[in-house]
């Protein structure tokens, strides 16, 4: 019974998708249509969490052909958590990007093909997660990297297709290295599932085992934006419109984590790449956050702490122990939430101020108070302040690695720890220089700014009220501040997410279960 | 299992064309070059298959699979072909809006870049490396050498009109069409504007 829902997060956003394109000009209609589709996803990966939770992995075998041939969807802790991660962000997104869409028909064309696109995007990002074969988990990523140009080059501007050529060119070539991999496994193995090669590898030699592993984990690095191939992505996030770019900074890099955490260890349970992932790893840490340092756009600073901070997943993932992979989930699920949030926030600043850049934003704290709470609250989560979730997936990824110790690990713990610390640098001084100061000292402050603030003074020095105008559409600021709600949800029932965490961990790390269920529901029913 | 060295051969090349195509500015060459590796993978998987010359099924007899050729590989590449496709179909819709946006399909400078080498030109001197000229536009009547009679797509008029626009008198030596160059020689600036129009439809 609850294995019939598993195919549903894919089936449903493409069926959305094409009913939401059959309603060209009936926006509302359209994104009823939109919302709705992601509601009942939503529930539906509630359900299989809880339900995979209890009853344990579930296995479809797509249109009836008996696994090992077929093609399967597999619905394990790991993959339903974060089935439930990403549909909470693509909803709330959703709405914000409605909200957005509404308060900007004056100045720009509404964009009819963005809804069922973003369902598209959906599906490929299930398809994904459920993936039970490797072709099967490009052909997830295809679509939501299809989708995904479509979202990024949205309204073709000028600006857009210079940073929309980067990103494309670059997702081609990651995407035609894993197929180039899954080719090399085809031919070495026989087989694309992935319950079958965590066997079939291991009887390979060790080089050819090296080789394959290496070919896809230069795919799915690419794609996870882990350092030597992490630097398209400071350039083309930020210049999409502010939802997209929330979503995409949220779930798109964690699916291929995702990818990496099931290729380290169902796939290749036996090859080790321990020590050059945690290098790795350190690297994509300093690298990013340093770069942050440089930042004056508040999008593209953000964009640097996220390429930083995917370092931490690979640190719990590099280590391998079944405490590093449940601090790499949580961690996981802790990241896609805060990070999408601080999005969104700053998507509101530019909403209500026009411009994120540092150099000419001031005072956002007085002119717009819960707005600058939006931001604040995830910022702080995100530099892993002790009450927060970032706190908790940091001492315990630090935790982990101190049972393991060896020099290198205590290394990467340094590191973590010095990353952690300049990303409440960075943040401060976002922080401090866009909300926190006088708006008299900023270099060069926008138009708007300026007479917002003559305003405010002579409605003081005359003693009357000042009100701010509300200039942010309430959509937008409420789905923002959901996504604010939802982070610190993560923190207050850090506990039971902790627990899933785990035992997803204890599922991964004992590849031969996953095996069995798979393989074994193909010869039993 | 033994594969054909002419395919092994073949998709080694286009591997290397698709890798050098892909290393350019130009995104035209890009796109060549996604195409030859797209296509270069889909020969990797299909060598996967098995020998040359085996069958595609059984023969009905008997009803091993001894020596049949591997079904999956070519389901796989199927895939593949189609989702190679539709995502060149994408760029090059891109590589167009790209060339309408900026007249020049080249991938552009970064800003960042640029930045970090204006500085590096003021403090040394040296002329920053960025690119010169780049002409190699293959579309419409910018080229240096435009195809006669091709369809003009923009909206700035031929290259005659922009000519005398700018007022340099060279107008004469582009005719865009020899075949009606003879009877605009006697029109008046509004008259030739009308026949542009009333041609370009």
């Amino acid at each position: 019974m609850l294995a019939a829902l598993v195919p549903l997060p894919v089936i449903l956003p493409l069926l959305g998708a094409g009913i939401a394109l059959m309603l060209p000009g009936r926006r509302r209609l359209q994104t009823a249509v939109t919302v709705i589709t992601l509601v009942v996803v939503l529930i539906i990966s509630l359900a299989l969490l809880f339900g995979v939770d209890a009853l344990g992995t579930q296995v479809v075998a797509v249109g009836g052909w008996d696994l090992p041939y077929g093609i399967a969807l597999v619905a394990d802790r790991l993959s339903a958590l974060m089935l439930v991660v990403s549909s909470i962000v693509t909803l709330l997104v959703l709405i914000n990007a409605v909200g957005q869409e509404m308060a900007d028909t004056a100045n720009e064309t509404p964009v009819s093909v963005f809804n069922p696109t973003y369902l598209i995007l959906c599906a490929g990002v299930a398809n994904a997660f459920l993936a039970g074969d490797l072709f099967n988990l490009y052909v997830g990523f295809e679509m939501l990297l299809g989708a995904s140009y479509v979202l990024l080059t949205l309204g073709s501007t000028a600006e857009r297709i210079r940073a929309g050529v980067t990103y494309v060119v670059i997702s081609l070539v990651s995407s035609l290295i894993f197929l180039m991999a899954i080719g090399f496994i085809l031919a070495a193995t026989g087989t694309v599932n992935i319950a079958q090669l965590s066997s079939r590898l291991a009887e390979l030699p060790p080089d050819i085992q090296l080789i394959l592993h290496v070919a896809l984990l230069i795919g799915f690095g690419i794609k996870a934006a882990v350092f030597p191939l992490s630097f398209w992505l400071p350039d083309s996030y930020p210049t999409a419109p502010a939802p997209v770019t929330a979503v995409f900074a949220g779930l798109l890099t964690k699916v291929g984590i995702y990818a990496i955490i099931r290729t380290e260890t169902v796939i290749f349970s036996e090859s080790d790449l321990r020590i050059p992932l945690l290098v790795v790893a350190g690297l994509t840490l300093l690298v990013g956050i340093l770069g942050a340092i440089a930042q004056t756009e508040i999008k593209r600073l953000l964009s640097f702490t996220l390429v930083s901070h995917i370092g931490y997943m690979l640190f719990g993932v590099a280590m391998g122990t079944v405490e590093g992979l449940t601090a790499a989930i949580f961690y996981t699920a802790h990241h896609i939430v805060v990070q999408t949030a601080l999005f969104l926030a700053i998507g509101l600043v530019e909403q209500r101020a026009g411009v994120t850049s540092m150099r000419r934003l001031g005072g956002i704290a007085v002119l717009a108070p819960g707005l600058s709470l939006l931001f604040f609250i995830p910022a702080l989560n995100l530099a892993g302040i002790p009450p927060f979730s970032g706190f908790i997936g940091k001492v315990a990824l630090f935790q982990s690695g101190f049972e393991t110790g060896d020099w290198l690990i205590y290394v990467l713990i340094g590191a973590g720890a010095l990353t952690s610390l300049l990303t409440l640098y960075v943040i401060g001084k976002a922080w401090n220089l866009a909300f926190w100061r006088d708006p008299d000292d900023v270099e060069e402050p926008t138009a708007e700014l300026v007479e917002e603030f003559e305003e405010r003074r002579e409605a003081l020095a005359a003693g009357k009220a000042w009100k701010a105008k509300p200039s942010v559409p309430r959509t937008m600021s409420l789905s923002a501040g959901a996504m604010v709600g939802v982070s610190v949800f993560v923190t207050v029932f850090a506990g039971p997410l902790w627990d899933v965490s785990s035992r997803a961990g204890e599922n991964l790390r004992s590849p031969q279960t996953y095996v069995n269920e798979v393989i074994g529901h193909g010869d039993g029913s | 299992m033994t594969t054909s060295f002419v395919m092994l051969l073949a998709m080694g090349v286009m591997f290397a064309c698709g890798l050098y195509l892909m290393l350019d500015r130009s995104l035209t060459r890009v796109l060549l070059g996604f195409l030859l590796m797209g296509n270069a993978t889909n020969i990797l998987i299909m060598l996967t298959a098995g020998g040359p010359g085996r069958p595609p099924i059984t023969d009905g007899e008997n009803l091993s699979a001894e020596g049949m050729n591997d079904p999956l590989p070519h389901a796989l590449i199927l895939t593949a072909i189609v989702i190679t496709f539709s995502l060149s179909a994408f760029l090059l819709a891109m590589i167009y809006r790209s060339w309408r946006l900026v007249r020049n399909e080249n991938l552009e400078d970064d800003i960042e870049d640029a930045k970090i080498a204006l500085t590096k030109y003021r403090s040394t001197g040296e002329e920053a490396g960025t690119s010169g000229e780049y002409d190699d536009t293959e579309f419409g009547d910018e080229a240096q050498t435009p195809i006669p009679g091709a369809l003009d797509l923009d909206e700035d008029g031929s290259p005659r009109e922009r000519l005398r626009g700018a007022g340099d008198g060279f107008g004469e030596a582009v005719p865009e069409n020899p075949t009606d160059h003879a009877e605009k020689e006697n029109m008046t600036p509004e008259e030739l504007d009308r026949h542009d129009e009333e041609g370009g439809r």
